[in-house]
């Protein structure tokens, strides 16, 4: 019981969480907020991996969400609902409801593979010409999508907001709240279970010297594969999600710009920190949020608080550490953390 | 024919812009190892510095000199006005927010996250100042179309593409000819035992700084003549691009900057030019990878040694 405190807490949470919503006790542009934190905290802590625990660069994760996102919503559109290019739904609407969860893994799948674009280079590259190799399969990606005129192109794909209503139809409940806080603590658990473990390991090791670590039996290139492709399919659920949310996506929203704010929340929660990524994730988006009013000075303000918090506290508000060892009390919470 | 030799003129035009705002990230790079996100909206920065000062001298603000001057004079004036002003932004950037993390210690990503920050700040400050409306920029030079052999070539073309070989020039004999030179590749060589040689690291970086921005400023007022649309993210793009040629060359080599620059806007000159141009992106950036997979380092980057 005591073991898995942690995961009867988030379960706790979640159940109180849509249970709320389902009272409409919240705004829906609150309940937005809370979905749109969920998915930050997927990206940020899916990014984390790869800048944080393996200490390379990688600066293109926007482009894996946008395959994520295109994926999960054709393979919606195309067997849920009737179509304008696609044609009638192939199966029934309501499957959707069973269904979701593997298009969405599937999305997952095809961002993984679409991160072999980074991982095979980068048994060669190192350092600052991988961070390229990142940037340019972001800008693949993006181009790819612009010039496929049969899913919208530049103007952008639709359709996904069906696609929930008939799952809604089915059963009245907040369907993309669910999944978001079933994959959300899915991905943090995983990302934990992974980099504790004495194989993930491996990840970290990579990060401090990648030659001494293939010379002590660290299958480097294997590492490199698992930690891209885990990294990059966990930012494709999170696109697939973000699509789902919004019902409508174009490849404007996967640019650099979209990037940036993931490496942005990764560097705030402080490298090689889950628990930082996830609470950068929560302040990041919140702050996000109330700076709203702000509208143009808002992108002023943010990049100024980076370069101050930069200067005050470079490295981001828990590096390197574990907010077990910050709040060592904590520890006898998440009994699985650290088995110090 | 015609047409090849008119693309290859193309491409030349646009690999100039790439080629100088490259150098800038190349120099930086050099003597910090640090990536300056910044440097694409740098970029921007000097031709919105040139917009103003242009305007300036032509007399439209309220504030007008005694005497009206000519046109070239003005676009001398302007180059010069631009680049010293915009040395400023970049040497400001360094003070304010690069050296005090050198300083500390903090390792290079925290460094470039604030780059990346800075440029951020950049565009959006112009945006809120100045708003969202693009601005044209005057036309200094009235453009004059040559006819050679039915190949049209134009003076400012002329003019980029010359700047650009005079620039390559000038600072491969800045950095392999003088002293100042000699210590920025001292610092890149080795950053532990060059203060201990009596070099002041702070003021080879800051004359980096400024050798990078007057660069990028020369490139955005040039570019600014050439295609006079002003917007505040006008930097972004081409910076990231012109970051790709750099690393393209071999971050870290002058000549690599250049050779990356033209090369980059030969690809997307021509698949501009054979393809539908909304291909560009996917071709050049598929070119880019492949390119990296088969050749890790660049052109004339080596990679350097690792020891255990």
């Amino acid at each position: 019981m005591q073991r898995y405190l942690g995961l009867w807490l988030y379960l706790a949470f979640s159940l109180v969480l849509l249970g709320i919503c389902q009272a409409r006790w919240l705004t829906p542009y609150v309940q937005l907020v809370i979905m749109f934190i969920g998915i930050n905290i997927i990206l940020s802590s899916s990014l984390n991996l790869i800048n944080g625990y393996m200490g390379e660069f990688s600066c293109g994760h926007a482009g894996f969400m946008a395959v994520g996102a295109y994926v999960a919503s054709i393979l919606n559109v195309w067997l849920f609902t009737s179509h304008k290019v696609f044609g009638p739904p192939i199966l029934t609407p309501s499957a959707a409801v069973y269904l979701f969860p593997v298009t969405l893994v599937a999305g997952g799948l095809a961002a993984a593979l679409a991160g072999l674009l980074v991982a095979f280079p980068s048994f060669r590259t190192r350092g600052d010409y991988l961070a390229i190799i990142t940037l340019a399969v972001n800008y693949i990606v993006k181009s790819s999508v612009e010039n496929i005129q049969a899913i919208g192109g530049a103007r952008g794909f639709m359709g996904m907001r069906k696609v929930i209503e008939e799952m809604e139809a089915v059963w009245r409940i907040p369907w993309v709240l669910l999944w978001v806080l079933v994959f959300t603590g899915l991905t943090v658990w995983i990302l934990h279970r992974f980099v504790s473990s004495s194989y993930g390991k491996g990840i970290v090791a990579i990060r401090d010297d990648e030659i001494a670590a293939e010379i002590m039996g660290v299958d480097t290139r294997r590492m490199k594969l698992v930690a891209f492709m885990l990294s990059s399919g966990l930012a494709g659920i999170a696109g697939g999600l973000f699509a789902h949310i919004l019902g409508y996506i174009n490849p404007g929203t996967f640019t650099i710009m979209k990037s940036t704010e993931v490496m942005v929340m990764v560097y705030l929660g402080g490298m090689g920190s889950l628990s930082g990524s996830v609470l950068s994730a929560v302040v990041f988006t919140v702050i996000l949020e109330l700076l709203r009013p702000l509208q143009v000075i808002k992108w002023v303000v943010i990049p100024l608080l980076l370069i101050l918090l930069m200067l005050l506290r470079p490295e981001g508000i828990l590096g390197n550490r574990e907010l077990t060892d910050v709040f060592p009390k904590l520890r006898r919470w998440f009994a699985t953390e650290k088995e110090a | 024919m015609d047409l090849l030799l008119q693309n290859i003129l193309n491409a030349l035009q646009w690999g100039s812009f790439y080629a100088l705002i490259a150098l800038g990230y190349t120099l930086v790079y050099g003597v910090l190892l640090l990536i300056n996100f910044a440097h694409g909206d740098i970029f921007m920065v000097g031709a919105y510095i040139g917009f103003f000062v242009a305007n300036f001298l032509l007399g439209v603000y309220a504030f007008k000199l005694p005497v009206s001057l000519s046109p070239p004079l003005v676009f001398v004036l302007t180059l010069l006005a631009a680049m010293v002003l915009t040395a400023l932004v970049g040497v400001t950037l360094e003070r304010v927010a690069y050296r005090p993390l050198r300083r500390r210690g903090a390792p290079r990503l925290y460094v470039v996250i604030t780059a990346l920050m800075c440029g951020l700040l950049l565009e959006n400050g112009n945006l809120a100042l100045l708003g969202a409306s693009r601005r044209s920029f005057p036309t200094l030079i009235p453009t004059t179309v040559y006819d050679v052999a039915g190949v049209l070539v134009t003076n400012v073309k002329i003019l980029v593409i010359i700047a650009t070989i005079l620039v390559f020039i000038f600072l491969e004999t800045v950095v392999r000819k003088t002293k100042l030179g000699m210590a920025m590749r001292a610092i890149s060589y080795d950053r532990m035992a060059v203060p201990l040689m009596g070099i002041p690291v702070d003021r080879v970086i800051v004359f980096t700084f400024v050798l990078g921005s007057s660069m990028a400023a020369l490139g955005g007022v040039l570019f600014a003549s050439a295609y006079p649309v002003l917007e505040p993210y006008m930097g972004a793009l081409i910076g990231w691009k012109a970051f790709i040629a750099a690393v393209i060359g071999g971050i870290g080599e002058i000549r690599g900057a250049f050779v990356g620059g033209f090369l980059l806007g030969f690809v997307e000159i021509f698949v501009a030019a054979f393809f539908p141009s909304t291909l560009r992106d996917l071709i050049a950036f598929s070119i880019l990878l492949v390119f990296l997979s088969f050749r890790p380092t660049g052109i004339f980057g080596v990679a350097r040694a690792t020891k255990i």
